[in-house]
C-alpha cells in the first residue's frame, strides 16, 4: 500500500458544523470516523477526497442509551464497545456477534458502527492499489468502464461486506440521518440498494447520526459469517437471523438477512415467513435455509469459489437458526474459528 | 527465561553421548539479541534516515508481457522535487543470482516479463513526489502474447521470454536415471501412478524489502539493505556498477524475515546504489507490500507425476518422477530449484532405482525462487501422499511402511548423496507414541482423521552458488585484555538466531558467557565472507568456523596458562570465566588474566576459523552437486483434522512433530524454528496461493496477482494456529558443531502431506494438491458419492520432449558416481572462473 495522499483535515465539534462543512465542500469531502475503511482505500487511491471531516471530536456521536423502548447508538460507538457490552446480548445477540467478528481487536478498537454501516462495497478487482488497477485498465467503480466481475453488466457488482448491517436489519434497526438542520429517520434496510457503486441512498451531505433499535423482548438473534480465517477476514457470505418465539417455542415473527452475496444486505423475507407459526425444528430450519440460500448469487469477486459459497449458504442459515433456537454451537464455533463467541 | 515445561522433550539417540558437561550449548537461553528486539530497538532499513536523503519509487510494467518501444521521461524529470529519473539504459548490465541465469537488468531495457517488472526509477525529495512523477513517464509498449502457465509455455515457443535457455519458453530440462527403473517396475508387485500439484506461495515476511544507499566521503558506496545474502549481493553490485568490491560495503540490516525471499540480489538494491552514486546523496527505497509480491522468488508451482513400484511388503523397487515447474519471468535460483524437485527423493526411503526428469518454463509472472524447503516441499508432498496410498493398498500401517523402508545412517543413495546420521526411525516412533497414533489411525469417528508424513532436508548446500575453492564460512575472533570477545562474521542474522548460536559456540569453548561476546555480522567490511543465510547452512558451516576460531584462541590461552600454573595444558578447563585445573582448586586464572598473559606472549590475540564442506562429493555426474550436503535432518509429523462432510470445511485440530536435529544448541531457538516451519507448512497446506487472474482473453491480455496484500493473500495468523507438540530427537552428528544439524526448514516439509493424509483418514477422499481447501474436499466428496474416484487433483501431465537421461549406475550396481553416457566436455579455459553449482 502506498502512503496516504495529501488532504485537508477538519475536526468539527458538533454534527451541525460537520454538516455545514460537508455542504460547503460537496463531493470533495468525506466523513472520517475510525478510518479503518476509508484510510486504506485512500492509500490505494480508490477514494481520494480532498477534505476529511473527522467525527472524532463530536461527543454526542459516541453515546449510547438503553431504555424500555429500545436502544439508541451514536454513530461513533466503536465495535469494541458493542462487542464488550453485555446489554448487546440476548435480543441483540446478532449485533454483538457481528461486531465481535469484524476484523481484529485492533481494528475494532478504532472502527465505528456508523463507518461499518457505510463501509464501501468490496471486490477483488477494486480493492487493489492504483498500479494494480491500472494494469487491468481499471473498473467502473473507479477510473474505468467495465465491471470485470461481470463484463456484460451495466452495474457494478462489488459486494456489500459489512457485518453489522445484516444483523441490524434483522433486528429492525432504523437510522437517523442529518444534513444541516434536516433530520430524517429511515429503516436501515431502505438505505441500501443493490448497486456496488451507489449502494447507499444516503445523500452526500448526510451524516449517519444514530442507530435506533426497537426493544426486543422475547426475541432471539444470531449472526453467522463465512470467512477463510476466524482471526480477521471480511465476510464472504453471512447470515443474520432474528425471531420472536412464543414461550412454547413457536416462531411469531422472524427476519433473515444474507450478507456479502450481493451489493446490499439481502433480506430473505420468504424464508423468514416460512417459519412463522411453526417451531424451529430441523425440518422447518432446513426448509427456510433452502429457501434463503436460493437468493444468494455470489460472484467470483471475493475469497473462495463462488459456487461453493452458494452451496454452503444453506449450512450457514442452518447454523444461525439453530443458534437462536439455543443449540450448543461450541463445536461448530471451534471449527469455524469463531474464537470470541 | 523460557519455562522448562514449555520446551520440547528431548530424546537422545546416543545414551553414551558426552556433552552433559556443556554449560551454554544445549541450555535454553534467551537469545543474545532478544532485549533489543522486544524493546523495538533494531534499526531496520526502513528506519534509516540520513541527511539529504532522497526517495526512490519504481515505475512498474502494467503489462504481463511487452516490448518497450520507447520511454519518454522528460515530463517526470521536469516535475518539481524530482532529482533523477533512471531507465534501463542507465544500468544495462545483466545479473542474476546464478551464473547460468544472468537474465535480469535492474530496469527493463526493452522487454517486460510480468506485471510489476520495473521500467523506470524516479528519485525525488519526497516519496510522494516520486510516486506522482511515475505517472508522468510515458512508455510506449508493444504488447506481446501472455503466457500464464507452464502448459501454455510448452505450447507457445514464441514469443520467447528469454533468448537463452533450452528452447522456446523452456528454461531448463534435466533428466537422470540411476539404475534401470524398468527392471524395478518388473520386479514390483504393484505399480502406483499418481499426479500431484503443489501451488506456488510467497514468503510473507513481515518486513517489506527496504534499502538505503549512500556515497561515502571517499567516494565509496555503502548499501544498507534487508538481505539474506550480502556476499552475493556484493558481487552483483560490483558487476552492475562496474566497481571493485573493495569499494562497496554491504550492510545487512536487522531483518524482519526472509524465508528465501531476500536471497537474490534485487533490482531495487542496485537502483538505489546507482542513484546514490550519481546524485552524491543518500537514496532510500521502501517497497510496498504489493511490490514485495512482484519481487517474489517464492515457491514454484509444480505439477508432478510419480510412478512407484513396490513389493507386497512395502519395499520400493523403483521411482520414476517427472516434474513441471512454473518459473515465472526470470531465472532466479530456478535451475537449482528444478534439480531440487527431485534431488531428495532418495534420502528418506531406500530407493534402489530412480529416474528423475524435470522441466522449468518461463511464464509472465513474478519470478519464483527459493522459499523455505527450496524446491523440495513439492515432491515431498507427492512422495508422502503416495506412500500413504501405498500403505492403504498394501494394508500396512503408514508408520510401519516408513519404518521398513527408512534409509540407514551413512548410506550412499542411488543418486550418490552421502548421508550422515539418520534419526528417521526414532522420529517416527516418537511421533507415533506422543500422538496416540495407534488409537487414532482408522479408528476415529467419520469426519475426524490423522495423517502421518516424514521428510528429509539438507544442512547446507554442498556447493557454493559460484564455483570456487574458498571456504563457505569464516569467523574472526578478537580477545580483548579486559575479557571481552569480539566475533566478526559474514553471516546474516535474519531472525533465525545465528548471532546467538555463534556466540554460544564461542562462549562454550572459551568458558565465558554469551553476554561477554559482541557479534558483528552481515557487514562485508567487518566480517569474512559467509555465503549467506539460505539452505540451512549457517549453524553448521559458520558454527564449525566458530569452533575452529575459538579452539585456536583457546589453545593460545591454554599454552600460557599451563606455563603459569605449571600444569599440562590438556588438564585445563575453561568455564565460568576462569581457566583452571579441576584437580587443584587453587590453580586458576580469570579469563581476562589469561588473555593478558597470552597477549604478552603472542601479541594481539585474534584468530580466524573457516569451513569448507566435505571435498569431492561422491556424485561426480553433471548436476550431481545439487542435493549434496554435509549431513541431513529428518522429521516426522502427525496431523489430526476434522472435516465437515456437509461443507468440506477443514480444521486442523492438533500437530505433533519430531525432528532429528543432531543437537539443539539453544532449544528455545530450535523450537521457534520448528513452530515457524509448522506455521508455514500449514499455510501452504490450507490456504496460501500465489495465484493469478487472467482477464477474459477477448477483452484483455492482463494477468495480475489475485491478492497482493496481507489481507487477501491468506496465511494463518497466530489465532488460527492449532496446538503444536514438538519433540527433538538428538544424536550428535560428527559433521556439525557440537553435533548440530539444521532445524529451520526440514520440519516444514511433512506438514502439507500429513494434512492430506489426515483428510483421507477423516472422510476417505484424496486431495492430491495444495492448498487443501473446503471447496476441493467437497468436490472430492461429491465424486465419491457419485461412485467415481474419490479424489481432487490434477488429471493430466503434458507430454514433454525429455532429453536422453544421464545414466548413473547406483552404488549397489557398481556405480562410481559418474554417468556412463556423458560426453566429456572440453576442459574450460582456466581464466573462466564462474561456473554454476549445477555444473
Ligand atoms: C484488515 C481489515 C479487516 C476488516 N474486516 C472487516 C470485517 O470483517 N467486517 C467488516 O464489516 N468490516 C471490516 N473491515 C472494515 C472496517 O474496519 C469496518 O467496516 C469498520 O467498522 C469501518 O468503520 P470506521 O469507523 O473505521 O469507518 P471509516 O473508515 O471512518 O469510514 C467508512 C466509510 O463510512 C463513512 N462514514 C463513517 N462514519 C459515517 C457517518 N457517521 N455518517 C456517514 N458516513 C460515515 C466514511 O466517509 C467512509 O466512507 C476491515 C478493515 C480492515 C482494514
Amino acid at each position: 500500500m502506498m502512503r496516504l495522499p495529501m488532504f485537508d483535515l477538519r475536526a468539527p465539534r458538533t454534527t451541525d458544523e460537520a454538516a455545514r462543512i460537508l455542504a460547503g465542500e460537496g463531493a470533495n469531502a468525506m466523513l472520517l470516523a475510525g478510518g479503518t475503511d476509508l484510510l486504506p482505500n485512500m492509500k490505494r487511491r480508490q477514494q481520494v477526497p480532498r477534505t476529511l471531516v473527522s467525527l472524532r471530536n463530536i461527543g454526542t456521536l459516541k453515546q449510547s442509551q438503553f431504555n424500555p423502548a429500545g436502544a439508541r447508538l451514536g454513530a461513533c460507538v466503536t465495535l469494541t464497545e458493542i462487542a464488550e457490552d453485555p446489554r448487546f446480548r440476548n435480543g441483540y445477540s446478532a449485533l454483538w456477534q457481528a461486531a465481535a467478528q469484524v476484523a481484529t481487536s485492533h481494528i475494532r478498537n478504532m472502527a465505528t458502527l456508523g463507518g461499518n454501516i457505510c463501509l464501501d462495497t468490496r471486490c477483488s478487482y477494486y480493492d487493489q492499489n492504483y498500479e494494480w488497477r491500472k494494469s487491468i485498465s481499471f473498473c467502473m467503480k473507479k477510473d474505468g468502464e467495465v465491471c470485470w466481475t461481470a463484463p456484460g453488466s451495466e452495474r457494478c457488482m462489488a459486494v456489500s461486506s459489512t457485518d453489522t448491517a445484516p444483523a441490524l436489519i434483522a433486528l429492525g434497526a432504523r437510522v437517523l440521518l442529518r444534513s444541516g438542520a434536516e433530520v430524517r429517520e429511515v429503516l436501515l434496510s431502505d438505505l441500501y440498494q443493490n448497486d456496488g457503486m451507489n449502494y447507499m441512498l444516503r445523500q452526500p451531505g448526510e451524516i449517519v447520526e444514530e442507530v435506533r433499535l426497537p426493544a426486543l423482548h422475547g426475541w432471539k438473534s444470531a449472526y453467522w459469517k463465512l470467512r477463510r480465517r476466524g482471526s480477521f477476514d471480511f465476510p464472504v457470505m453471512s447470515v443474520a437471523a432474528a425471531a420472536r418465539l412464543s414461550p412454547a417455542g413457536v416462531v411469531e415473527e422472524a427476519r433473515i438477512v444474507l450478507g456479502a452475496v450481493a451489493s446490499r444486505p439481502l433480506p430473505a423475507d420468504e424464508a423468514a415467513k416460512s417459519l412463522v407459526g411453526r417451531p424451529l425444528t430441523e425440518e422447518t430450519i432446513a426448509e427456510a435455509a433452502a429457501q434463503a440460500a436460493r437468493l444468494a448469487k455470489p460472484l467470483d469477486n471475493t475469497d473462495f469459489d463462488m459456487s461453493w459459497r452458494k452451496k454452503v449458504t444453506t449450512a450457514f442459515v442452518t447454523y444461525a437458526l439453530r443458534d437462536l433456537r439455543g443449540d450448543d454451537m461450541t463445536s461448530v464455533n471451534l471449527s469455524l474459528g469463531r474464537h470470541i463467541l | 527465561m523460557p519455562r522448562e515445561k514449555d520446551l520440547p522433550k528431548r530424546a537422545s539417540r546416543d545414551p553414551k553421548r558426552s556433552g552433559d558437561d556443556l554449560r551454554v550449548i544445549g541450555a535454553a537461553r534467551r537469545r543474545v539479541d532478544s532485549r533489543g528486539k522486544v524493546t523495538g530497538q533494531p534499526i531496520y532499513a526502513d528506519d534509516i534516515s540520513l541527511p539529504r536523503m532522497a526517495h526512490c519509487k519504481l515505475l512498474r510494467s502494467p503489462h504481463p508481457h511487452a516490448r518497450i518501444r520507447s520511454i519518454d521521461t522528460s515530463r517526470a524529470s521536469a516535475h518539481p522535487g524530482v532529482y533523477l529519473v533512471l531507465t534501463g539504459k542507465d544500468m544495462p548490465i545483466e545479473y542474476g543470482i546464478l551464473p547460468v541465469s544472468q537474465d535480469e537488468t535492474a530496469l527493463a531495457t526493452d522487454h517486460v516479463r510480468h506485471v510489476g517488472d520495473p521500467v523506470a526509477a524516479v528519485i525525488a525529495r519526497e516519496e510522494l513526489t516520486a510516486f506522482e512523477a511515475l505517472d508522468l513517464i510515458d512508455v510506449d509498449y508493444e504488447v506481446l502474447a501472455t503466457i500464464s502457465s507452464p502448459e501454455e509455455a510448452l505450447a507457445t515457443p514464441e514469443p520467447r521470454l528469454h533468448t537463452y535457455g533450452e528452447e522456446g519458453n523452456i528454461h531448463k530440462r534435466v533428466s537422470f536415471e540411476f539404475g534401470d527403473v524398468n527392471v524395478g517396475f518388473a520386479e514390483a508387485d504393484e505399480v502406483f501412478e499418481d499426479l500431484f500439484f503443489y501451488q506456488g506461495s510467497t514468503h510473507l515476511a513481515m518486513e517489506q524489502h527496504a534499502s538505503v544507499a549512500a556515497k561515502d566521503r571517499d567516494g565509496k558506496l555503502t548499501l544498507w539493505t534487508s538481505t539474506q545474502v550480502p556476499h552475493y549481493l556484493h558481487r552483483s553490485l560490483a558487476k552492475v556498477l562496474g566497481m571493485p568490491t573493495g569499494h562497496i560495503r554491504v550492510i545487512a540490516t536487522p531483518c524482519g524475515g526472509g524465508f528465501g525471499g531476500k536471497s537474490d540480489p534485487m533490482n531495487h538494491e542496485l537502483i538505489v546504489s546507482k542513484a546514490a552514486l550519481m546524485l552524491d546523496r543518500p537514496v532510500k527505497i521502501s517497497l510496498t507490500r504489493e511490490e514485495v509480491f512482484y519481487c517474489h522468488r517464492g515457491r514454484h508451482p509444480v505439477l508432478m507425476k510419480f510412478k512407484a513400484g513396490v513389493k507386497k511388503d512395502g519395499t520400493l523397487t523403483a521411482l520414476d518422477l517427472q516434474t513441471l515447474v512454473d518459473g515465472g519471468g526470470y531465472g532466479s535460483f530456478g535451475v537449482a530449484s528444478t534439480f531440487y524437485t527431485g534431488a531428495l527423493q532418495t534420502t528418506a526411503y531406500h530407493l534402489p532405482r530412480y529416474k528423475f526428469r524435470a522441466c522449468r518454463t518461463f511464464t509472465n509472472k513474478p519470478p519464483c525462487g527459493p522459499k523455505r524447503g527450496h524446491g523440495t516441499p513439492q515432491p515431498r508432498f507427492g512422495q508422502e501422499v503416495q506412500m500413504d496410498k501405498i500403505a492403504e493398498r498394501l494394508n500396512i500401517d503408514p508408520a510401519e511402511l516408513r519404518l521398513r523402508t527408512a534409509v540407514k545412517p551413512n548410506e550412499l543413495t542411488a543418486n550418490f548423496l552421502q548421508l550422515g546420521t539418520v534419526g528417521l526411525s526414532e522420529c517416527i516412533e516418537r511421533v507415533v507414541a506422543m500422538s496416540g497414533w495407534k488409537d487414532k489411525f482408522r479408528k476415529l469417528p467419520e469426519g475426524r482423521g490423522v495423517g502421518l508424513a516424514c521428510s528429509c532436508y539438507l544442512t547446507g548446500a554442498g556447493l557454493s552458488i559460484y564455483w570456487n575453492q574458498m571456504p563457505h564460512s569464516g569467523i574472526l575472533l578478537k580477545l580483548d585484555r579486559g575479557g571481552g570477545v569480539t566475533l566478526q562474521a559474514g553471516t546474516t542474522e535474519i531472525g533465525q538466531g545465528s548471532d546467538d548460536v555463534l556466540s554460544a559456540i564461542v562462549a562454550e569453548i572459551l568458558g565465558i558467557n554469551t553476554a561477554d561476546i559482541r557479534v558483528y555480522s552481515g557487514d562485508t567490511d567487518l566480517g569474512p565472507v559467509d555465503l549467506g543465510s539460505y539452505s540451512s547452512r549457517v549453524t553448521l558451516m559458520a558454527g564449525n568456523a566458530a569452533v575452529q576460531a575459538a579452539e585456536r584462541a583457546k589453545a593460545m590461552l591454554a599454552e600460557v596458562v599451563a606455563e603459569r600454573l605449571e600444569v599440562p595444558p590438556e588438564y585445563l578447563v575453561f568455564a565460568n570465566n576462569h581457566v583452571f585445573d579441576p584437580g587443584a582448586a587453587e590453580k586458576k586464572l580469570t579469563f581476562p588474566e589469561a588473555i593478558c598473559l597470552a597477549e604478552a606472549k603472542f601479541g594481539t590475540i585474534g584468530t580466524a576459523g573457516s569451513y569448507w564442506p566435505p571435498k569431492m562429493p561422491a556424485a561426480k555426474y553433471k548436476g550431481g552437486g545439487v542435493g549434496t550436503s554435509p549431513t541431513y535432518t529428518y522429521s516426522a509429523a502427525i496431523v489430526e483434522v476434522e472435516v465437515d462432510p456437509n461443507t468440506g470445511w477443514l480444521r486442523v485440530v492438533n500437530v505433533w512433530n519430531t525432528h532429528d536435529l543432531g543437537r539443539a544448541l539453544n532449544p528455545t531457538l530450535a523450537l521457534g524454528q520448528v513452530e515457524g516451519s509448522i506455521y508455514m507448512g500449514l499455510g501452504e497446506a490450507l490456504m496460501e496461493e500465489q495465484d493469478f487472474r487472467r482477464l477474459p482473453k477477448k477483452l484483455s491480455h492482463a494477468l495480475v496477482h489475485k491478492a497482493p496484500s496481507m489481507l487477501d493473500y491468506k496465511s494463518l495468523t497466530s489465532l488460527d494456529m492449532p496446538p503444536v507438540y514438538t519433540e527433538f530427537v538428538e544424536g550428535p552428528d560428527p559433521r556439525g558443531p557440537f553435533g548440530a544439524k539444521e532445524v529451520g526448514q526440514g520440519p516444514m516439509l511433512p506438514i502439507a502431506p500429513a494434512v492430506a493424509n489426515a483428510v483421507f483418514d477423516a472422510v476417505g477422499v484424496r486431495i492430491d494438491e495444495v492448498p487443501i481447501t473446503p471447496e476441493k474436499i467437497l468436490k472430492a466428496l461429491a465424486e465419491k458419492k457419485a461412485g467415481r474416484a474419490p479424489r481432487f487433483g490434477p488429471k493430466h501431465f503434458p507430454q514433454i520432449q525429455w532429453p536422453e537421461p544421464l545414466r548413473v549406475p547406483p552404488p549397489w550396481e557398481g556405480g562410481d558416481g559418474r554417468a556412463i553416457n556423458d560426453t566429456p566436455k572440453p576442459p574450460k579455459p582456466a581464466a573462466k572462473v564462474e561456473k554454476v553449482l549445477s555444473r
